[in-house]
């Protein structure tokens, strides 16, 4: 059968992606450089039956759709930085809520109001550690148009199947690139949902660690009454200030993505195989990083590049082999160093790592990825 | 014979965290008396509160019951709304939570004419962190953070409601309950946007701190009785005669398509067109 190939912008593909992965609710604010996927979506959802509204800005985008999440509706906000610092408190409230939300950040540079329409990834560690306190982080990293569509329909996978909110993280470059696009057909990839209750209301508990460290989850307005709160709270949902309760709860959080991470993690490798210097970047950064290495090989140099495609939980244990088979490993990113902090605590010191970091609204070109590369193998 | 609350309180949870003479319980089972008369369905109800001592209310009814981040319960709420119109959505929430942090909310709630119902406890003051002033607490009271005096003007919040597009707006007080009943019960009725507001007395963080007007939380209720003038009287009044006193009742009922309706309505147009 033809493939149905299409020439999309990267926004568009995320749009594209959400609706193939069952995405039926949408609410959002504007901001550049994410607004595509809010006007994309604000067409197409009530074609499939699903709602958009905008709203009044950002905290009110994330409540929305963690409220339409827990009424059982698919549901996702697009986003830029300013706009993902003030949703952090409610993404904490999803992740100790265990309710599936997926939010996309199209970084920009900056901090503050930045550069608007220049790319940048100064929002890394926000993805991790945004929220206050302890709490789970999922995080995909598409770096083209076609991974964008891919890796949005993971994230309301991953986010379904962990009962936790996702954040699709990239840059303006790849949001704003028109590349060529493989739409797959309708169940060729797989779309999950979450899990159910298998008892009846009168025995069900929102968070019954009986059955995992995932607990099935009832809707609003299925027939199952029960209590939603951002307190820590016991099994049945209700706030708790049993040191023990309180305890087990938030481990499980935590534990139920670390496990995940078989089928969770996933990491582009690319000309690895005998590379003796590695370049890890996420993103737009490394797509000039895989142009970048082919041009050191040119140049007699073994590079290779390393790419988290799943960048929160970080692939640490995949760094740690590879730091036993290259000489060196360089950070490439759009910020002052926030991957190689995660790169060093992979490699603990086996191996030299040095860092690549552009903050001036341009994307790091592949000549300077060439030279770092070259110029630290060669004497 | 007296009301059985029993059916729709999740009595395990009791007792409330309250303080004695908080009226905060007084709007709580007129609540539940609304949804008994109206016959509302327990499983297709939801209660969604934001932070502060009202928000503390749905951990103790036994709805689908959602309480979220200080201020953000209209948000949640549209949501829920939303993805699932055929539930009754009514949201709870203190004065500072409804008219401070979540008032931009409140406005774009009140613009949008989403079909949910606000009750809004006014206390006028912040009773869960201790007592600070909140957006309605009057000029010159005394609070934890008005040692002084208070040098704010309270918002009035159903003028404000009114103004931002709500189309079902009423104040009642905590004395007065059967008006209570009647006005929540209307407002979860009213397709649209539906606001009530109820002036409360909470002696233990506010009440205490203005002792040159209150000995007692009684005190209290019999200043909400004295400055309440029913809407249909006040509008008779000259404006100095309404000095330091309120309107009760529906201060205002209007008919106008919802969000979701108009949605609805709009897509369908354009798919057929």
């Amino acid at each position: 059968m033809a493939k149905t190939v299409k020439l999309l912008q990267g926004n568009e593909a995320c749009a594209q992606g959400a609706v193939y992965a069952g995405c039926r609710f949408f609410a959002g604010y504007p901001i550049t450089p994410s607004s595509e996927i809010a006007e994309i979506l604000a067409a197409s959802l009530p074609r499939v039956g699903g709602r958009f509204i905008q709203m009044e800005d950002e905290l009110a985008s994330i409540a929305a759709i963690i409220g339409a999440s827990l009424a059982g509706k698919k549901s996702m906000t697009a986003t830029s930085g300013p706009g993902f610092s003030l949703m952090q408190e409610n993404i904490g409230f999803a992740c100790i809520t265990e309710i599936p939300v997926v939010i996309v950040n199209v970084m920009r540079g900056g901090p503050s109001t930045g550069m608007p329409t220049a790319p940048g990834q100064g929002d890394i560690m926000q993805a991790k550690w945004g929220t206050q306190g302890d709490h789970p982080a999922v995080t995909m990293a598409p770096d083209s148009v076609g991974e964008f569509f891919t890796e949005t329909i993971r994230a309301f996978n991953a986010a379904e199947k962990l009962r936790t909110p996702v954040i699709v993280l990239t840059d303006e470059i790849v949001a704003h690139t028109r590349e060529k696009v493989e739409i797959p057909e309708p169940g060729e990839i797989p779309v999950e949902d979450r899990i159910k209750p298998s008892v009846g209301p009168a025995d069900y508990k929102p968070y019954d660690t009986k059955f995992g460290d995932v607990p099935p989850m009832a809707n609003f307005g299925d027939g199952y009454r029960f209590h939603v709160t951002g307190l820590v709270h016991a099994e049945d949902g209700f706030p708790t200030n049993e040191p023990d309760i309180i305890e087990s709860q938030e481990r499980r959080i935590i534990r139920k993505v670390e496990e995940a991470v078989p089928w969770l993690s996933k990491n582009e490798e690319f000309m690895l195989g005998d590379a003796e210097v590695a370049l890890v970047a996420v993103g737009s950064t490394a797509r000039a990083a895989k142009m970048a290495a082919e041009e050191a090989r040119e140049k007699g140099v073994r590079a290779g590049v390393f790419r988290p495609v799943t960048l929160w939980p970080f692939p640490h244990e995949r760094l740690k082999e590879l730091a036993g088979s290259v000489k060196r490993i360089i950070v490439a990113e759009m910020n002052l160093g926030q991957i190689v902090g995660e790169v060093e605590r992979s490699v603990c010191g086996s191996v030299e790592v040095t860092c690549l970091n552009q903050v001036n609204g341009e994307s790091i070109s592949p000549r300077s990825l060439c030279s770092a590369m070259v110029g630290e193998v060669q004497p | 014979m007296s009301f059985d609350y029993t059916k729709y309180l999740r009595t395990e949870h009791l007792p409330h965290l309250w303080c004695p003479g908080c009226t905060h319980g007084i709007v709580m089972k007129s609540f539940l008396r609304v949804v008994d008369s109206l016959g509302l369905n327990q499983d297709e109800t939801v209660v969604v509160s934001g932070i502060g001592c009202a928000s503390r209310l749905p951990g103790y009814v036994d709805f689908c019951t959602l309480h979220t981040t200080h201020g953000r319960a209209l948000p949640f709420a549209t949501g829920i709304k939303l993805a699932r119109p055929e539930l009754t959505v009514v949201v709870v929430s203190g004065d500072g939570d409804a008219l401070a942090i979540g008032g931009n909310h409140f406005i774009h709630a009140c613009r949008r004419n989403i079909d949910l119902t606000l009750i809004i406890f006014n206390n006028s003051v912040y009773g869960m962190t201790g007592g600070q002033y909140s957006p309605t607490t009057d000029h010159g009271m005394f609070s934890s953070t008005t040692p002084y005096g208070n040098p704010d003007h309270a918002f009035d919040a159903g003028a404000l409601a009114m103004a931002a597009g709500a189309t079902f707006v009423a104040r009642t007080t905590a004395y007065h309950v059967r008006q209570m009943d009647k006005l929540i019960g209307q407002a979860v009725q009213h397709s649209g946007f539906s606001v009530v507001e109820v002036l409360e007395a909470c002696y233990t963080n506010f009440g205490r701190r203005n002792k040159q007007l209150f000995k007692s939380n009684m005190d209290m209720l019999m200043d909400l009785k004295k400055k309440a003038v029913p809407v249909e009287k006040a509008r008779k009044l000259a404006p100095k005669e309404m000095e330091g006193k309120y309107e009760t009742g529906l201060l205002y009922e209007v008919g106008r398509p919802g969000y979701i309706e108009c949605c609805d309505d709009m897509i369908g147009r354009k798919q057929e067109g």
